[in-house]
């Protein structure tokens, strides 16, 4: 304990932060409170635009750390496609625009107690674990594009590989998931009253944009 | 920079999607929830990364693997969410109760919104909602 304790003083102190720890620190209560917005808030489309917020505010952190690339991937697909995927999943399942008031379900108050006593635990281990544990950002960019690209297509190939079989795969079965012809026969030689109710006209709607958000997905 | 910045983020991060999951009730705002998890553990791995200076540079090859994966699961997510939502009309994670269990003999029953959709007199109405929407 005191070991620790001369080192924290004779090192690095908390109380006298360096630039970017103080950026990290304000981008880091922006992107908590966007976080927080985003799973209290009772507007539905409002939720995902905060999840904008806090995933761009990730990039940001990403950048202070020196991983630009895996910055600019976050950007790229979570910014860029995700939220688009969810906001597109929002109106086809026609939620409600403006405040809906049961957006949040009866177990509120267990899945705050979860949330405070996982937050607590873990802080306090982490705190306790890495309070003189120090980065150092000056030596060099640790994850450039070039940086990054060698050594994923030198040491990480063949994982790289499985995940773009496994991209396929998820491609693949979104498509069949949202295929019109084959729900409509499955569903025909099982329950002939739903099949019914699937080709009403008002089923039609989300099911004639489903293809095309299938389409999207990559 | 200390590593107790970032990791303590990540926690929070963590955390706050933790709740949101346990208590959002729309199925496309848990799967938000679970993309805030994800974030704090991506987050978790650049920080340790760049504090080991790995020269494989494991930390940031797992962070690309984790993105690629979640955006496969919220693909897939999404493709289930719709066709639950086509089927029942409803993506409330409340109401798709076909694999809860059935309330005992001695206890209140459940009362309607909770009930599984089946094709009784509730469920035709709301199919008749659809219809008319």
């Amino acid at each position: 304990m005191s070991h620790a304790v001369h080192l924290a003083a004779t090192g690095h102190a908390f109380l006298s932060p360096t630039g970017v720890e103080i950026a990290f620190l304000l981008v880091g209560v922006a992107t908590l409170g966007a976080a927080v917005v985003t799973v209290t808030t009772k507007q539905l489309v409002h939720a995902a635009l905060w999840l904008v917020v806090a995933l761009g505010g990730l990039a940001v952190e990403y950048l202070l750390l020196t991983a630009e690339f895996i910055a600019w991937v976050q950007v790229l697909i979570y910014v860029g496609s995700v939220v688009v995927l969810l906001l597109f999943g929002l109106m086809l399942t026609r939620a409600p625009i403006g405040r809906s008031p049961d957006a949040d379900s009866g177990n509120r108050p267990a899945a705050l107690a979860v949330a405070v006593a996982a937050a607590g635990a873990l802080v306090w281990v982490v705190v306790d674990a890495f309070r003189t544990t120090w980065i150092e950002l000056d030596k060099g960019v640790q994850g450039s594009t070039a940086v990054s690209g060698e050594s994923l297509f030198r040491h990480w190939v063949l994982p790289f590989e499985a995940l773009s079989v496994l991209l396929l795969a998820a491609l693949v079965g979104a498509i069949v998931l949202s295929r019109r012809h084959g729900h409509d026969s499955g569903r025909a030689a099982g329950h002939a009253t739903r099949g019914n109710g699937a080709q009403s006209p008002g089923a039609q709607g989300p099911d004639a944009q489903s293809p095309g958000h299938g389409k999207e997905k990559r | 920079m200390h590593l107790a910045y970032p990791a303590v983020l990540a926690v929070l991060l963590f955390s706050t999607g933790l709740y949101g999951a346990l208590a959002r009730r729309n199925a496309i705002l848990v799967l938000m929830s679970v993309e805030l998890m994800l974030n704090a553990v991506n987050l978790n791995l650049v920080a340790f990364d760049v504090w080991l200076r790995d020269t494989l540079h494991a930390g940031q090859a797992l962070t690309l693997f984790t993105i690629a994966i979640a955006a496969a699961e919220i693909g897939i997510g999404l493709a289930i969410v719709l066709l639950v939502y086509r089927n029942r009309g409803t993506s409330d994670i409340d109401r798709l109760r076909d694999l809860a269990d059935p309330p005992s003999a001695g206890q209140h029953p459940m009362d309607d919104s909770m009930a599984p959709p089946t094709d009784n007199a509730a469920d035709q109405a709301r199919r008749a909602r659809r219809q008319t929407a």
